[in-house]
């Protein structure tokens, strides 16, 4: 592994923006701070393939673009094979001779749709085959693109308008899809998840990413105001509290080895640190619904369902708690 | 904007965009606009790095942060995340 | 006049001359996904690149729509980039052809011509490309595994042309032709090379505010595939539309350019004629077929018989002008269809002809024939039979049956 990036607040804050102000985001957008900071990671020519979704839609509105980098849209399923397409086609070009760069990094952005359900395909297909690629998706946790339907990395209890809280049934019955753990299955070399909150944290393990020899797979999490009926002004707030209520725990693995990543580690190590699932849920009206005598066991189930994967998470992290 | 809109036999192959989107202005977008107050700012800059818009400069030839209203949409999360509490959200 | 390029006769199926041909073009990237019965031109350029006489990147997607989303981004990267698919596979590619052609990616594709499920059937039919006609693609339909050859090594040159950037597809016969051994007559390999040339970028205007090429290149940076809202996605659709017509006279060009290399042409390179100049009954028809039809043309003509072939060799672009001219003046023609269009009246090659002569001076009578469906063989008797009733139809001057189908089992008649 290479020498560690070393950077200062200072040193990110005067890079240029690679994600251009100007793209029509809502106000408060999460993944919008987080595809500007994954761009403050960039570390030399590099070729950004975006699937369908949020950030795609607001940054290319023809004829104007949010992009510095070279940027491509095809289809909503084909983050992966665009980039697989895009590494294959420089690596050959290079041994032609008809490529001056030394190294073109190659970055593939998905939501949560283009990476869960409909681009998994793609995904898992360029990871096998070895592409080096970084793939970083920008889980909002519902198709909030299209009107806020549910995805499969849509939390359980959540409302979506395909899996509305209604006086039956209390919003989504299925869990999170554990998306992360299924890429490391992959044997792939670096998987890591990431919050906006933890700025630093991100931008260090984007620049891992991008150095493996190899594919990476980023999961970085990006609270969405509007299909959360959350406040604009906490959208980094809530990913601070979802990493506190170690709803998002942040690791990384690299070859397959967990590592719980500091943030994290902070909870683990100070149990008082970690809060109840219930502040970060009543501070979103897709989770209104729960605290409705008629569903509030619900929040008991997520907090049991939380603690469980927790714990399993610190033992693959070898971490151990002090009783 | 009709006026500048190009003909089918302007445009570019596979919609290649021709203008950066620094030239759509989104200020108008805001409500409540961000006040600094320069004493409180201890110039962190977090408020740099989390706003969604890139509305918020660190300028270093002037060693301050400068606020670019032209495309600050108000949405708060500079106030909300400032440790020092410099950052107030004011009606416009 | 220049000599003809002395040639190597190689036995190869239409698969091989496909992959052959793909192999010499200098391509960069060849992302694909195995489907009867074009598994054997993925397979051969493997072989290709195993032993290394190709310098070709080979990715074995995962699906067809993956790789065709990889080859339309390897080719925006600046790669020559070539496929092949059929049947199913084509269709999975469906949203990515759209997008392929409106991305203005020169990607050529080698369709092994299948019938689309269900049922299931693996053999030759146009079912597959023919619903792709309103893709945006260039399509090409070829007679024998020569053509295929010709046609592929063509297809780079027709669709990197400034004028057309489009991608191309060269379809082939399920089994017919992809499976059958033929003599094809190859060409050096440098001649091919130089032939088809490196490929050469327009130059599009960037945010940036200056002219590059049209690529993904990080020393100028470009946005590709953006969101178009109604007040421009028009634009975009008519310069495609733009990009079809301009191939017409492209697709001669290049056509002409290889056949004075090669010694071989089809027709113009639009359209196949067979003995149409005075004919009275024609048959129009696309791929492998019209091998068979001019059998059955040789010997009418043997018994002074005014019978005649028009073999539409490129479906798109449609060569309006040239079927209009070689039609106009005959009495009856006979359009066979290996495609069905399901309550459209008729099969898609039908339809096209018969719209194209509706404004033409005079009409012949034009009927139907909706032939070989699921590799269904069809035989010179059976062309024959069509040859009869299209006499039958001017002796009558009536039709009884627009649409008829060859060879389908009807109930057999209570005697």
């Amino acid at each position: 592994m290479s020498q560690e990036w070393k950077f200062t607040t200072k040193d990110i804050a005067e890079k240029p923006d690679l994600f251009l102000s100007g793209h029509r985001a809502c106000a408060g957008c999460g993944p919008a701070t987080v595809l500007r900071l994954i761009m403050k990671a960039v570390r030399g020519p590099t070729i950004v393939t975006n699937a369908t979704g949020c950030m795609e839609v607001v940054s290319s509105i023809y004829p104007y673009t949010s992009w510095a980098t070279p940027w491509l849209h095809t289809a909503f399923e084909t983050a992966g094979a665009n980039a697989a397409g895009i590494e294959a086609a420089i690596k050959i070009l290079k041994k032609k001779g008809r490529i001056k760069q030394e190294q073109i990094d190659v970055i593939a952005l998905a939501g949560d749709g283009g990476t869960y359900d409909i681009g998994i395909q793609a995904l898992s297909g360029a990871v096998e085959r070895g592409h080096d690629f970084l793939y970083v998706l920008y889980d909002n946790e519902a198709y909030m693109n299209t009107g806020i339907q549910r995805s499969g990395g849509t939390p359980l209890g959540a409302s979506t308008t395909t899996s509305p809280a209604g006086t039956v049934i209390p919003g989504k019955l299925e869990p999170k899809k554990p998306i992360a753990d299924i890429m490391v299955a992959h044997d792939m070399p670096y998987v890591a998840t990431a919050a906006p909150y933890y700025w630093r944290d991100l931008i260090t393990k984007v620049r891992k990413g991008l150095e493996v020899n190899g594919p990476a797979f980023l999961h970085v999490f990006a609270p969405c105001p509007r299909g959360w009926r959350s406040d604009p002004a906490k959208s980094i707030e809530l990913s601070r509290l979802a990493v506190e209520t170690c709803m998002f725990p942040l690791w990384e693995a690299a070859d397959g080895e967990y590592q719980l990543s500091a943030p994290s580690k902070v909870v683990a190590l100070s149990p008082q640190k970690k809060k109840p699932v219930k502040e970060y849920l009543e501070v979103q009206g897709r989770f209104r619904h729960l605290f409705t005598p008629k569903f509030e066991k619900m929040v008991d189930e997520i907090q049991r369902i939380t603690d469980e994967k927790w714990q399993r998470l610190l033992k693959r992290c070898g971490v151990k708690l002090s009783t | 904007m009709t006026s500048q809109e190009k003909s089918w036999k302007e445009v570019s192959p596979a919609g290649v965009c021709w203008k950066p989107s620094t030239e759509f202005l989104t200020g108008d977008w805001k409500t409540y606009k961000p006040i600094r107050d320069l004493e409180k700012c201890t110039r962190c800059l977090l408020c740099v790095l989390f706003c969604p818009d890139g509305a918020i400069h660190w300028k270093p030839e002037k060693e301050d942060i400068e606020f670019d209203y032209d495309f600050c949409k108000g949405c708060g999360i500079c106030a909300n995340e400032c440790p020092t509490n410099a950052i107030e959200m004011k009606l416009e | 006049m220049k000599d003809v390029v002395k040639q190597e006769v190689l036995a190869l199926n239409g698969d091989e001359a496909a992959a052959y041909a793909a192999k010499q073009s200098d391509v960069d990237i060849v992302a694909a996904y195995p489907i009867t019965p074009q598994t054997i031109i993925v397979e051969k350029f493997s072989e290709y690149v195993a032993n290394g006489e190709v310098e070709t990147e080979f990715v074995c997607t995962e699906s067809e729509h993956s790789a065709m989303a990889a080859c339309l981004s390897a080719s925006v990267t600046g790669a020559r980039t070539f496929t092949a698919s059929a049947s199913a596979g084509l269709a999975l590619m469906h949203e990515m052809l759209f997008v392929t052609s409106g991305c203005r990616a020169p990607v050529v594709m080698a369709i092994a011509n299948r019938a689309l499920s269900a049922p299931l059937n693996i053999h030759g039919d146009h079912s597959d490309s023919m619903v792709e006609r309103d893709s945006g693609w260039i399509q090409i339909y070829t007679e024998n595994a020569q053509e295929v050859y010709d046609s592929i090594v063509q297809a780079f040159r027709v669709a990197e042309h400034q004028d057309v950037l489009l991608p191309v597809i060269v379809g082939l016969d399920g089994f017919t032709l992809s499976h059958t051994l033929e003599n094809v007559n190859v060409l050096p390999d440098g001649v091919v090379k130089k032939f088809v040339g490196t490929r050469k970028l327009p130059q599009v205007l960037t945010h940036e505010g200056k002219a590059v090429p049209f690529k993904l290149d990080p020393e100028n940076p470009m946005t590709m595939g953006p969101i178009a809202m109604p007040n421009y996605y028009f634009e975009f659709k008519r310069q495609q539309e733009e990009a079809m017509k301009n191939a017409l006279d492209v697709i001669k060009q290049v056509h002409e350019e290889y056949a004075q290399m090669s010694g071989r042409r089809y027709g113009n390179g639009l359209l196949d004629a067979y003995h149409i100049d005075d004919a009275e009954i024609v048959i129009v028809c696309l791929g492998s077929t019209a091998g068979t039809v001019k059998t059955v043309v040789d010997e009418l003509r043997a018994s002074d018989v005014k019978a005649g072939l028009l073999r539409i060799r490129t479906f798109r672009p449609l060569p309006v002008k040239e079927i209009v001219e070689a039609l106009e003046n005959v009495k009856a023609v006979a359009v066979m269809d290996r495609c069905m269009s399901f309550g459209g009246n008729g099969g898609p090659v039908y339809h096209e002809v018969r719209h194209v002569l509706y404004d033409a001076n005079k009409h012949p009578y034009i009927v139907n024939y909706i032939y070989g469906l699921g590799g269904r063989d069809t035989s010179p008797s059976q062309i024959r039979r069509i040859y009869e009733d299209l006499e039958k139809i001017l002796q009558t001057r009536s039709v009884e049956n627009p649409i008829q189908y060859v060879g389908l089992r009807e109930l057999k008649e209570e005697e």
